[in-house]
């Protein structure tokens, strides 16, 4: 199975692969959450939710449920 | 030239645009709402060269121009309208400058719209620091329009920016991006259809008819035939669209703008990890509560102090100034006490948006959100209603204007109908005189139960909140936010200028929107208290005289009896006893009632209404008290304050919405009765249930 921004450990980075075009908010989009561009988990609330990310050098808090949808490749 | 420029400041949120605003206007603005909705709308005038004036427009801050909110909304339908009185001869664009990418994909799409279009680049100061450096000619020319570095902090950049609206007729209105390259095939047809239209404003007037509804398209006369797109067909060209524009102002920037990113390296990394911290975040978080709580329940109580007897000073002096007579009674005892209980709450408001500003101008706000979502958004509430529920424990009025911090409107409606249920401070005088008149002073498992007693009312007053924001949440149907996206912006330093700015905005606001309503019922109030019918009401002096006759009284006694008889007299007497049949079962006699009638005008006044209905001068508790014990139920015999019903009075005032300043608030910032009536209503009956029901178990 391929891993998501869920997966990601704190500090970690990854680059976004792909996410389903269907349930994916426009406004993450337009935030810069798009395929190529490289995201990082700065820090995620208890239970891992929401989770705070750098994506693309925006700063924003998604919910675990859309950070599941966001396909991506794990940088060491 | 008389004709006023029209200028639209738009922007991402968290780019300064507001700061941009104040640096333009100064105190030369005004804040009201759009239309029949309750987005706030920020307009002020400008000084410009060559002595023309223009009218600035702060539009909601916004990401896109594909509204997902009703703040959104608002930019495009006035983008969308050449009619509009409002409709923009050039529009400001702000940006910040860290965030550059991010904030030029609305630049374009403004662009696009064929409007002249001048791209603020705000926050210029910390470009040095932050390592950027941008070839502002060139990006001028990749952008085709002008570019101004600001700084609305350091006052860098606004005179040239003045200079750059007046000349806005020189402003290229080419597009960035070529729309047709989405669709090439659709587009060809749109533009063979409407030739002389901009083919972006077409394909917005489109896709927003479809997500709104509201966007007259008429005006421009779309043929059914081109709307035939399904849902998931435009929501994949709105995404081909955003990689385009995104393509676009990637090339830009490539040629224009070098970040050297060893530079980048800020405080905000440092601060996130403590501010955010699973335990030490929410440490922090509590303590900005208490220290909030702390500043609107004690630190506002010296000013509150000092409003409350110089009121009650100015009522003396107008009545030994002016002649006897009632037209001096309604100025000295109507008017001058309902003013002050406008004024009272003045700084408790203050206090609450002086945290407020500060908390928001920080970037602090992201980051509780950050923290509370997950708890609250299981009750259809936002982090941000946090905020508001822990103030609504000092007061519910500066808490419901609170709730305007809450962008989504469903959340921030279900924060300000459920607020009122948290234990405001005015129910504490009732809670401590029921509660020593029939809470046993002993201890239970080492608690003395007097306070466990008050102190379940608190969690009482809590739950009941939450419990029916849950309710609210699952019943009521708005269309709201389905996703949920918070950008955590960088920290700064806020600045002096805005948060004073708002500060006022906001008591002025309470002033002239709530403070109408709250004088007018304070009046009516008191005139119903003051007058009444009959032979009963007018003669009270002579009757209490006759009755007394035998008796040797002092005057000061004799006046209390005449006071306490005038008031069983008067209108609202006569309400009480008429609702007494109502508030039977609930073990209260028509004296209660007369209280809880005139507790709508604010709910400590209940031990200042029973104190002149049993004719005891002073409003000291002990006196009060005793009174209080040894009155009887004339209905069902025996003493009148049991356990059963004093159960049922706190209940009572547990629930109800017994607060006109309240409601008053609620409806301002609602923009219609429906939400305070529907409030008065539900809470009125939740309250005289429970209150039924504890008296007729409990008896």
């Amino acid at each position: 199975m391929s891993k998501t921004i869920a997966d990601l450990k704190r500090g970690q980075r990854g680059i976004i692969k792909s996410f389903s075009a269907e349930t994916i908010p426009l406004k993450l989009l337009e935030m810069g959450c798009l395929p190529g561009n490289e995201v990082e988990l700065v820090q995620s609330a208890p239970f891992r939710d929401p989770l705070y990310v750098n994506i693309n050098g925006s700063h924003l808090a998604i919910r675990n449920e859309t950070a599941r949808q966001i396909e991506i490749e794990i940088l060491t | 030239m008389s004709k006023q420029l029209n200028v639209a400041l738009i922007g991402n949120p968290n780019t300064g645009k507001t700061s941009v605003f104040n640096q333009l206007t100064g105190l030369n603005q005004q804040v009201g709402n759009y239309p029949g909705i309750t987005v706030e709308k920020k307009e002020g005038i400008c000084k410009l060269p060559k002595n023309i004036k223009a009218h600035i427009l702060d539009l909601p801050g916004t990401y896109s121009l594909n509204a997902s909110s009703l703040d959104e909304n608002v930019v495009i339908e006035l983008l969308l309208n050449k009619n509009d009185k409002d409709y923009p001869d050039v529009a400001v664009v702000v940006s910040d400058v860290e965030n550059l990418k991010r904030n030029l994909l609305l630049f374009t799409q403004i662009k696009d719209l064929e409007i002249p279009t001048i791209l603020v680049v705000n926050m210029a100061d910390r470009m040095e620091r932050k390592g950027i450096s941008i070839d502002v000619p060139a990006l001028e020319k990749e952008l085709k329009t002008k570019v101004v570095l600001v700084s609305a902090r350091k006052r860098i950049g606004i005179e040239e920016l003045k200079e750059h609206i007046v000349n806005y007729r020189h402003l290229s209105t080419e597009p960035c991006l070529n729309a047709s390259s989405m669709d090439p095939e659709y587009f060809n047809r749109l533009r063979n259809a409407f030739p002389n239209q901009s083919l972006y404003k077409l394909w917005l007037v489109i896709t927003q008819d479809v997500n709104f509804g509201n966007v007259n398209r008429n005006s421009i006369g779309i043929k059914e035939d081109f709307i035939t797109k399904d849902d998931s067909t435009l929501k994949r060209l709105q995404q081909k669209e955003t990689i385009l524009r995104y393509q676009f102002i990637n090339g830009a920037l490539k040629k224009t703008m070098s970040v050297d990113v060893n530079a980048a390296k800020g405080l905000r990394a440092g601060l996130d990890r403590i501010l955010t911290h699973r335990i030490w975040g929410y440490v922090i978080f509590f303590s900005i509560l208490l220290l909030i709580f702390q500043a609107i329940y004690d630190w506002s109580s010296y000013p509150m102090d000092f409003i409350d007897e110089s009121f009650a000073r100015l009522s003396e002096l107008t009545r030994s100034v002016l002649p006897a007579g009632p037209f001096t009674n309604l100025i000295s005892e109507g008017v001058i006490p309902g003013l002050g209980g406008v004024v009272i709450f003045i700084p408790q408001i203050a206090f609450l948006f002086l945290f407020i500003s500060i908390l928001e101008e920080s970037g602090y706000m992201s980051r509780a959100v950050f923290l509370m979502d997950r708890t609250m958004r299981r009750f259809g509430l936002s982090g941000k209603s946090v905020v508001p529920l822990v103030s609504g424990t000092a007061c519910a009025i500066p808490a419901v204007m609170a709730a305007r911090n809450i962008e989504d409107w469903k959340e921030r409606l279900i924060t300000i109908l459920v607020v009122p249920f948290t234990t405001c401070s005015a129910r504490l005088p009732v809670y401590l005189i029921i509660i020593a008149l029939v809470i046993p002073e002993e201890s239970f498992m080492g608690f003395n139960l007097q306070g466990l007693t008050l102190m379940l009312l608190y969690m009482l007053g809590f739950g009941m909140a939450i419990f029916s924001a849950w309710v609210l949440h699952k019943i009521l149907k708005i269309k709201s936010r389905s996703y949920f996206v918070i950008e955590m912006p960088n920290y700064k330093l806020p600045m002096f200028k805005n948060v004073g700015i708002n500060v006022v905005e906001k008591t002025k606001a309470f002033v002239l929107g709530a403070g109408k309503i709250i004088l007018a019922i304070s009046i009516i109030l008191w005139v119903l208290a003051s007058y009444g019918p009959g032979e009963n009401f007018n003669n009270a002096r002579e009757i209490v005289e006759a009755n007394y006759s035998e008796t040797f009284l002092p005057e000061e006694e004799l006046d209390e009896l005449v006071a306490s008889y005038k008031l069983q007299h008067s209108y609202i007497g006569n309400i009480g006893k008429a609702i007494e049949p109502a508030v039977a079962p609930l073990g209260y006699d028509w004296k209660i009632g007369i209280a809880l009638i005139s507790s709508f005008a604010a709910r400590e006044v209940f031990v200042g209404t029973l104190a002149t209905i049993y004719s005891v001068g002073s409003d000291e508790e002990e006196t009060i008290k005793s009174r209080m014990a040894s009155e009887t139920n004339h209905i069902l015999g025996g003493p009148l304050f049991t356990l059963a019903s004093g159960v049922s009075l706190l209940l009572f005032y547990a629930f109800a919405m017994q607060c006109m300043s309240t409601l008053a608030i609620v409806k301002k910032e609602t923009n219609t009765w429906k939400w305070p009536v529907l409030q008065l209503i539900i809470m009125t009956a939740i309250a005289y249930l429970a209150a039924l029901l504890a008296f007729q178990f409990l008896r």
